[in-house]
């Protein structure tokens, strides 16, 4: 099952859903965080979810990797990067880790990146091969969203 | 509370070893007791410091399988897992039996088996201590810190070259060190020019996989020269440690180790000192950067200002704060459960004066073990007793 799939807590406009969506938490200090968390960092509960489509990004820093574990491409471009959240979200910085999605002529080669690059998300079914690393394959899900620069 | 004292320490030669997991264990182990003057049936306690045994080679047990090992049968064992930080968490665990009065002698036995893995299969082992939604893409120890490193230059105005002066400082520490995997020094060009593993770092940029152990002896400082003339122990005078979040992208400031802070903070209380304080430190060097953000973290210096040190020469052996005399673990070697207890041996030894060739003027060291990218942290001060 994808994690994007489920309906967690709060999850009303995505019940049902088979879309994926990039789900972020929602707590009741106002706070979001990605990914979610139990509670929030001041201990505040969930009340529901975010989509982080909906929100731009801006690449922190990047970095590629040469050197991956098994099942992962060979390199892997990742990168943090920061969500503008709006200007009435108060709460601290929402991220993510993802790889920097491929070139869209087939070559495999990934988009190239820099710090406060505008990127958005897009989804990937397969991240990384299941079974590959040290990982039980059924433990998490596989799939989620890599970033590309919004031209 | 007890002050504790260490009477007695060890560490096997890091590298690439034919002995696995126990037999290294065992090998750290004999030599600590040795060196304490003590037998195995003497100990309360013994704790072995270790991450992966079972992932790695398909050995769990192994505190039990170290006490049989080494006649110290009953004492009570637990094995500390706390991924890289396992041996400062051992340190803790030592130091904690031994301050309740739990114990009134305890061993610390850290090691680890890796290098019979590709690199490859020990990435992923270690990268598994990440959250899901950063090990489904492929995140690995190495890529944190291409990450981290290309932020802190960019905000620092840091250059490239300070990242490789810290490996060619620690590559030339670790010539005198016999127990270093590597043994060589190695100049700025080599590091620059070596291949990139997560731009901007390089293969030199990076600490070995590798196999090895350490060991320690804690007693109260109150009955310490009952094993070991006044000279030849010091002591525990602070020590603490922290966590951070589990998803490193969710840290305020990615520049920033928290727990490095935290545990710092706890640690300098306890002794009743401050960073300027500290005659020599062993940080946990696993990339370059650590260094820096470690020695910032630490207060040895203002934030971002951590590379300015190593250009200048403050943290060679013979500058004012000398950092990583050991070699550090980039020249040491990584085998992780043993990292945190090795790092406890090279200040022990500097701190009695009996580092040899490595020896620099000082009374008090420090210690700061780091697990995942600043997850856990165990930060330790040992001062000498004379």
């Amino acid at each position: 099952m994808s994690e994007h799939e489920t309906t967690d807590t709060g999850a009303d406009d995505q019940e049902n859903s088979a879309e994926p969506t990039f789900e972020a938490a929602e707590y009741a200090d106002g706070t979001v965080t990605y990914p979610p968390h139990t509670v929030s960092p001041n201990g505040a509960d969930r009340v529901g979810t975010v989509d982080l489509r909906e929100y731009e990004g801006r690449v922190v820093t990047w970095t590629t990797s040469t050197a991956t574990p098994p099942g992962v491409r060979e390199p892997n471009t990742l990168a943090i990067v920061e969500f503008e959240m709006g200007d009435d979200y108060d709460g601290p910085v929402v991220r993510a880790l993802g790889q920097i999605a491929e070139r869209e002529d087939g070559a495999g080669e990934t988009v190239d990146v820099d710090i406060g690059d505008r990127v958005e998300p897009v989804y990937a079914d397969e991240l990384r091969e299941p079974g590959a690393g040290i990982r039980e394959p059924e433990s998490q899900s596989w799939d989620g969203f890599r970033f590309r620069p919004i031209q | 509370m007890e002050r504790v004292a260490i009477i007695g320490a060890s560490m096997t030669r890091f590298g690439q070893r034919d002995a696995w997991v126990r037999e290294l264990l065992a090998e750290a182990g004999a030599a600590a007791l040795d060196d304490a003057g003590i037998d195995g049936d003497d100990l309360d306690h013994l704790y072995v410091s270790n991450m992966a045994s079972g992932e790695f080679e398909g050995q769990t047990g192994v505190p039990n399988a170290l006490a049989h090992d080494l006649a110290a049968t009953p004492a009570y064992t637990a094995r500390i897992d706390q991924t890289s930080s396992s041996g400062g968490a051992g340190v803790y665990a030592a130091w904690q039996s031994i301050a309740s009065g739990a114990s009134d002698l305890t061993m610390l036995v850290g090691g680890e088996k890796m290098t019979h893995r590709t690199t490859a299969e020990a990435t992923d082992v270690i990268a598994s201590l990440t959250h899901p939604v950063e090990y489904k893409h492929g995140v690995t120890l190495p890529s944190f810190a291409g990450l981290t490193a290309r932020l802190y230059l960019d905000e620092y105005d840091a250059p490239r070259e300070s990242l490789g002066k810290v490996a060619v400082k620690n590559h030339r520490n670790g010539v005198d060190n016999p127990h270093a995997q590597f043994q060589k020094e190695v100049d700025l060009d080599t590091v620059l020019d070596s291949p990139i593993v997560a731009d901007p770092l390089r293969l030199y940029d990076f600490c070995p996989i590798t196999d090895g152990s350490a060991a320690l002896v804690f007693c109260p400082e109150s009955v310490a020269e009952e094993y070991v003339p006044r000279d030849q122990y010091a002591v525990v005078s602070g020590i603490g440690g922290a966590t951070d979040t589990h998803v490193v992208h969710e840290r305020a400031d990615p520049t920033t180790m928290g727990g490095v802070a935290d545990s710092s903070d706890i640690a300098y209380e306890m002794a009743g000192i401050g960073p300027d304080d500290v005659d020599v430190a062993e940080l946990h060097d696993m990339f370059t950067i650590l260094e820096f953000l470690q020695s910032e973290d630490l207060g040895f210096f203002e934030k971002g200002e951590g590379w300015k040190a190593v250009e200048e020469g403050v943290t060679d052996r013979d500058g004012e704060l000398p950092i990583n005399t050991s070699g550090g673990l980039k020249s040491k070697g990584h085998p992780l459960g043993a990292s945190g207890v090795a790092q406890m041996y090279e200040i022990y030894k500097q701190v009695t004066g009996d580092a040899g060739p490595r020896q620099v003027e000082a009374d008090t060291g420090l210690a700061c073990n780091v697990g995942g990218f600043g997850n856990c942290v165990t930060t330790a001060i040992l001062e000498g007793s004379q």
